[in-house]
């Protein structure tokens, strides 16, 4: 649920995401400065985890460095193993891959830390004694068990994409994309989901007001985008594309790298919607294309695909949408009520803000 | 590694099947046990009576209580079991999907405690 919701909110083209930045500014600062020292002593641990897990199988000491990456890899689908609970597979892979510690976990998820701890200990325990595999799954099974490792990954980043951020997640999912490409390099997909991450965490610096205010996408303060991480995701979708298998994390890239430009073209972000839209079908990715069509040419296609749309109803980016559609086509009294619909809908207080800022503009 | 693969299902959903299917499907019951046989992973396997026919005994203060029917009342009732002998959980899986009641119960696949005398012996 919440996972859909940030989805639609990045892609929401005319929204942008509300935080508390005085928190992650500090949490940012704090990351950098940790990061590396946490990395190694992560990574000592994370192996000798793994040696304890397997139980009877220690790896060679001597031969310790050269098997490292690929225990790395068994080990993430380990981690995301379908016999495992959606959310053990998160906790899991951010416990043994991630260089997060149980508290950090358990506070970005909101969960009490002994529910965590535990959850992680009873998957742990299912992994060795259900015979869950430490392996890269044979080729029958690489393509869907792939796809929930990546799923797991995006999760961790929209988790941390917010509302409200929380930026040492966003870090975690791109360095957990970043770790994957380089091991499966040849899987389009991974490389989509790498560009998509780099792409979307570009514009974070831009995305929230000094104020900790939305800041709409046509609106944003370009030059706080992040150049360089433009620049990887890009060469990422490159990479991706040149395998020439096309994904939906790949068009979502193309997207993201789209929404990248200084003259966003909406005609191409349209159409890459509707590609998006067979890939892979959802009521969201309709009401994307609707407001790519609204910014391509005009409102009036725009209310007519968003009109067409079954089951938003509960949706309050829907109502939204529709709000402001109705606004451009000046039928005033209907966008009001558009809006007063997505006020009761929304989710939290900053998106209530936000809607009352266009409420009262309407 | 030895998996216990249970069978739940709604036996109303055998009575109702008319008698071409249920042959039908008790032929393939047949021939997927002698894949598993076949391949050395079968362990054991049995069909069981009718949950109508369970009795459930427990001991309590020293005196045996009996009562009729299953453990759990329940619309899907334990209908049969295969104990196979396979690597991992994936093959487990794979296996437990290929059971026939697999397209209208549950399987409920559970690893089997080894102990090391048995895995020993």
């Amino acid at each position: 649920m919440q996972d859909a919701f940030v989805r639609a909110a990045e892609r929401w083209p005319r929204d942008g995401v509300p935080a508390s930045p005085g928190a992650w500014i500090v949490t940012t600062a704090r990351n950098v400065a940790i990061d590396r020292i946490r990395r190694e002593r992560t990574l000592a641990r994370k192996t000798e985890l793994l040696g304890r897990l397997e139980g009877l199988a220690p790896s060679d000491p001597e031969d310790e460095d050269a098997v490292i990456p690929d225990e790395r890899l068994e080990l993430i689908f380990a981690c995301c193993h379908p016999a495992l609970a959606a959310d053990a597979q998160v906790a899991l892979t951010l416990s043994l891959l991630g260089g997060l510690t149980t508290p950090e976990i358990a506070r970005a998820f909101l969960v009490p830390e002994p529910t965590l701890a535990q959850r992680l200990v009873r998957a742990k325990r299912k992994i060795r004694d259900a015979g869950i595999p430490l392996r890269v799954p044979p080729e029958h099974l690489l393509p869907e068990r792939l796809r929930t490792v990546l799923a797991v990954v995006y999760l961790v980043f929209n988790a941390g994409y917010g509302p409200p951020v929380r930026r040492e997640l966003c870090a975690e999912a791109i360095r957990l994309a970043g770790l994957l490409a380089t091991l499966m390099p040849d899987e389009a997909e991974v490389h989509g989901l790498h560009a998509l991450l780099l792409l979307q965490d570009a514009r974070r610096d831009a995305r929230v007001s000094p104020a900790g205010e939305l800041v709409l996408l046509d609106e944003q303060d370009r030059s706080l985008w992040d150049a360089d991480e433009i620049e990887a995701g890009r060469g990422a979708l490159e990479r991706a594309l040149a395998l020439r298998v096309p994904g939906p994390y790949q068009v979502q890239a193309a997207i993201a790298s789209l929404h990248a430009e200084q003259e966003t073209d909406w005609r191409e972000i349209a159409l890459l919607y509707a590609r998006l839209a067979t890939l892979a079908p959802s009521p969201v990715v309709e009401l994307n294309a609707a407001v790519a069509v609204s910014m391509a040419d005009g409102p009036e296609p725009a209310l007519r695909i968003a009109d067409g749309i079954a089951g938003l109803d509960g949706y309050y980016l829907w109502h939204a949408a529709r709000a402001d559609f109705l606004r451009r086509l000046e039928r005033d009294d209907e966008a009001a009520s558009a809006y007063a619909r997505a006020l009761e809908l929304a989710p939290s207080d900053v998106e209530r803000e936000f809607l009352r800022g266009r409420l009262s503009a309407t | 590694m030895q998996y216990l693969l249970l069978i739940h299902d709604d036996e109303k959903d055998w009575e109702a099947m008319p008698e071409g299917a249920q042959n039908a499907m008790l032929a393939e019951y047949g021939a997927y046990t002698e894949d598993l046989r076949s391949r050395g992973l079968l362990v054991g396997a049995n069909q069981l009576q009718p949950g109508s026919t369970a009795t459930t005994v427990s001991v309590r203060d020293g005196g045996t209580v009996v009562t009729d029917g299953p453990f759990a009342e329940t619309k899907e009732v334990l209908g049969g079991y295969y104990l196979i002998d396979v690597d991992t959980l994936d093959e487990a899986i794979e296996w437990a999907a290929k059971i026939p009641s697999a397209r209208f119960g549950h399987i409920e696949v559970r690893p089997v405690v080894m102990r090391t005398a048995e895995v020993g012996a």
